[in-house]
């Protein structure tokens, strides 16, 4: 107990970690040459976007799962699930069944009317440069919220990791992994960010079925008592397998994780970095498949994250679990070290550097990806789209790419920047915030452009702002910015909105504004357009 | 001119990508890259109305209100909203109603069951099952019902469009 107590301390950095960091060193070399080797085959847009659309639907599942299983989901869910156990399950399940509304509504729909990012779908029906300029902000906000909410992770993960605790070491990881992301993308373009993806999600799954095995033989394959002894070395008992022990404190709490789980389930199909990955295979049928690969690998995920959440509080202890790290997010990384042998055993040592290099290299793909979502909807939908001109010309496909690539940089920059003052935000809030937003902005405006004939360009524009606006204000006036001791601005109370997640508010008005918007419409819909909408998107004539 | 021989390259690999989306610029003459990715639709500016045709080139418009008329579009139509929409309500229901019982009937969900398994557990892994058997029967409707006669109505409207 006292060994893990040393480790859980970050004792164990004397010279120990030098294997972890080699490790790191790894993923950062193996990185950098996938995007060099990537990024010198083919430089037009379709390769800077879409990677060529040339991926099998195998390749693009998994780098589907890769952009989503992020860091949050690896560390955070089987943390959650060690500390809390079933309340941490609860959260696992909205992240699955969020796939299958990507993969009845949007996927092969999406696929066949746009060309690069969701507000090309939108560009079908309605008048390009409004709904260009509202897509592409909120895919901008969105992008850059869940790559401050990974930056922070990025940074407080690294320095726990390698026992280097608070400080400097944190900046300069935010300030590394950022500079990393940047070199990915401006270089590799969507190519490099696929491979990347694919590497990763390879790696992320192997590790995750090495130790599931480890742990299920610990137990013999007894489930049972692996529930059993899981609850036992919570230290909560029973309640450890019941609901509540997180999320059931009062009302207002529940009330919370229900506007999160609508939230959670809403948003995945408004992520724009999501949207982005079914651009990278040929046809709508490969979409298709390359979501049902994705709903696989997801979910053994997220079956194999159970086991392993309840064989850290089992054989680790919860807390251990909650002495290395209050939020749990180092919890797979101390099991590993456990089933290797011990933290003092050299096989405990190796497993312990292993995962916790896949968990780098998971954080690094997923900053790539989503700094290449919001380069696109700058560079696609506000530069190229939505701004005009003073003479009136057309922006050529090479300025286009060029603005990409530099405004991966400057997005790059802004983000780092904005993790360095976030780094006091919890994780999975920012994540959470993330996802409500994609749900209010994105879903409302994409579901009725597929589907509602009378959806007009004031419907969608007053949609996504209508979705956006209120989910930022809602959140600006919650807990989380003021008025308890764990916001942002702990000296001062103006909250006036109950819940951290704004979700149970901000979808259903983003639905709302739309409709409004739309029989407000002075210009009727064009039943022209909307049959050009219905025809591409189902049979996929015309589709790139 | 290297990104222009890249871009007629993939534009010579698609067979039938119809030119008349492009505000009827004729296929012959080398689309500018920009006009085809700032206009997936017709009319990059803010002209909402179908772009004119060009002399000589098919009204896409009417292309697409045509197949959109036809038994065989409708049927496509029937076969992916006959599946995807009642599955999405059900799922969605059924998911709201296991993230409210959390907050609404705490005391049901602590039951237990056999062994350490209580109602809670049961339902959860009850989301995993039912997500896992939706994506193979929407997987399986699509590949079955819509698939081949999708791709037909694609070439034909594609055809249609030149």
């Amino acid at each position: 107990m006292s060994a893990r107590a040393a480790l859980a301390a970050g004792a164990w950095s004397s010279g120990r970690h030098g294997l972890a960091v080699a490790l790191f060193a790894v993923v950062v070399l193996v990185t950098l040459g996938i995007t060099l080797w990537a990024g010198r085959r083919g430089r037009a847009a379709e390769d800077f976007y879409a990677g060529g659309r040339g991926f099998s639907p195998l390749q693009n599942g998994l780098a589907l799962s890769g952009d989503y299983l992020s860091a949050a989901s690896f560390l955070g869910v089987t943390g959650l699930i060690a500390l809390y156990g079933y309340d941490g399950v609860l959260y696992s399940i909205g992240f699955l069944v969020a796939w299958l509304l990507v993969l009845m509504l949007v996927a092969e729909l999406v696929r066949n009317a746009g060309r690069y990012t969701l507000a090309d779908v939108l560009a079908v029906r309605m008048r390009a440069r409004p709904v260009r300029a509202a897509a592409g902000t909120a895919g901008l906000v969105v992008s850059l919220l869940y790559l401050v909410a990974q930056m922070v992770g990025a940074g407080s993960l690294v320095a726990l990791l390698l026992g280097t605790g608070d400080g400097p070491a944190k900046t300069w990881t935010i300030v590394g992994v950022g500079a990393l992301m940047i070199v990915y993308v401006t270089v590799g373009g969507m190519r490099a960010t696929t491979w990347i993806q694919i590497v990763k999600a390879v790696l992320l799954v192997a590790g995750s079925v090495l130790l599931t095995v480890l742990v299920l033989v610990r137990f013999h394959g007894d489930l049972a008592g692996l529930m059993r002894t899981a609850a036992e070395r919570s230290g909560a008992g029973d309640a450890y397998l019941e609901p509540g022990l997180r999320y059931g404190a009062s009302l207002t709490s529940r009330l919370d994780f229900v506007s999160l789980g609508l939230a959670l389930v809403l948003g995945t199909a408004g992520l724009p970095h999501i949207v982005c990955r079914f651009y990278t295979v040929p046809t709508a049928r490969a979409a298709r498949r390359s979501t049902i690969w994705a709903i696989g690998l997801v979910g053994g995920f997220y079956l194999m994250a159970v086991v392993l959440g309840l064989g850290a509080a089992a054989l680790v202890g919860s807390a251990a679990v909650r002495r290395a790290n209050p939020a749990g997010n180092t919890a797979v990384p101390l099991l590993a070290a456990e089933l290797g042998g011990g933290p003092g055993s050299t096989r405990g040592v190796l497993l312990f550097a292993l995962i916790s290099a896949i968990a780098f290299a998971t954080i690094l793909a997923v900053v790539a990806g989503l700094t290449l979502a919001s380069s696109a909807a700058f560079a696609h939908d506000l530069y190229a789209g939505a701004w005009r001109r003073g003479d009136g010309t057309q922006v050529t496909e090479r300025q286009e790419v060029l603005a990409a690539r530099l405004s991966a940089v400057a997005i790059g920059a802004l983000a780092i920047v904005l993790s360095l003052f976030a780094q006091r935000l919890n994780v999975a809030f920012l994540v959470g915030l993330a996802f409500a937003v994609a749900a209010s902005a994105n879903l409302p405006t994409l579901l009725y452009s597929l589907f509602w004939s009378r959806f007009t360009t004031r419907g969608a524009v007053w949609a996504v702002y209508g979705g956006l606006v209120p989910a930022v204000l809602l959140v600006v006036f919650s807990p989380v910015v003021s008025g308890t001791a764990a916001s942002v601005l702990p000296g001062v109370d103006f909250h006036l909105f109950p819940l951290e997640n704004p979700g149970l508010v901000s979808i259903p008005l983003g639905f709302l504004a739309g409709w409004i918007g739309t029989v407000t419409s002075r210009e009727p819909a064009d039943p022209a357009r909307f049959a050009e909408m219905e025809v591409r998107s189902l049979t996929g004539a015309g589709a790139v | 001119m290297a990104q222009q021989q890249s871009f007629d390259w993939w534009d010579g690999r698609l067979p039938g990508r119809p030119a008349a989306l492009w505000a009827g610029v004729p296929a012959q003459a080398t689309p500018s890259p920009s006009a085809s990715s700032a206009a997936a639709a017709a009319g990059a500016g803010d002209a909402p109305a179908p772009a004119v045709p060009a002399p000589g080139a098919v009204d896409a418009a009417e292309v697409y209100r045509a197949v959109q008329s036809s038994e065989a579009f409708a049927r496509i139509r029937r076969d992916h909203r006959g599946f995807a929409l009642p599955a999405t309500a059900l799922f969605l229901t059924w998911y709201l109603f296991y993230l409210v019982a959390q907050a609404a009937a705490p005391e049901l969900m602590r039951r237990q069951l056999a062994g350490p398994l209580n109602v809670a557990w049961l339902l959860a892994l009850g989301q995993f099952a039912s997500t896992f058997l939706l994506t193979w029967r929407y997987a399986r409707n699509a590949r079955t019902k819509r698939d081949r006669a999708a791709l037909e109505l694609r070439w034909d409207t594609q055809d249609r469009l030149r």
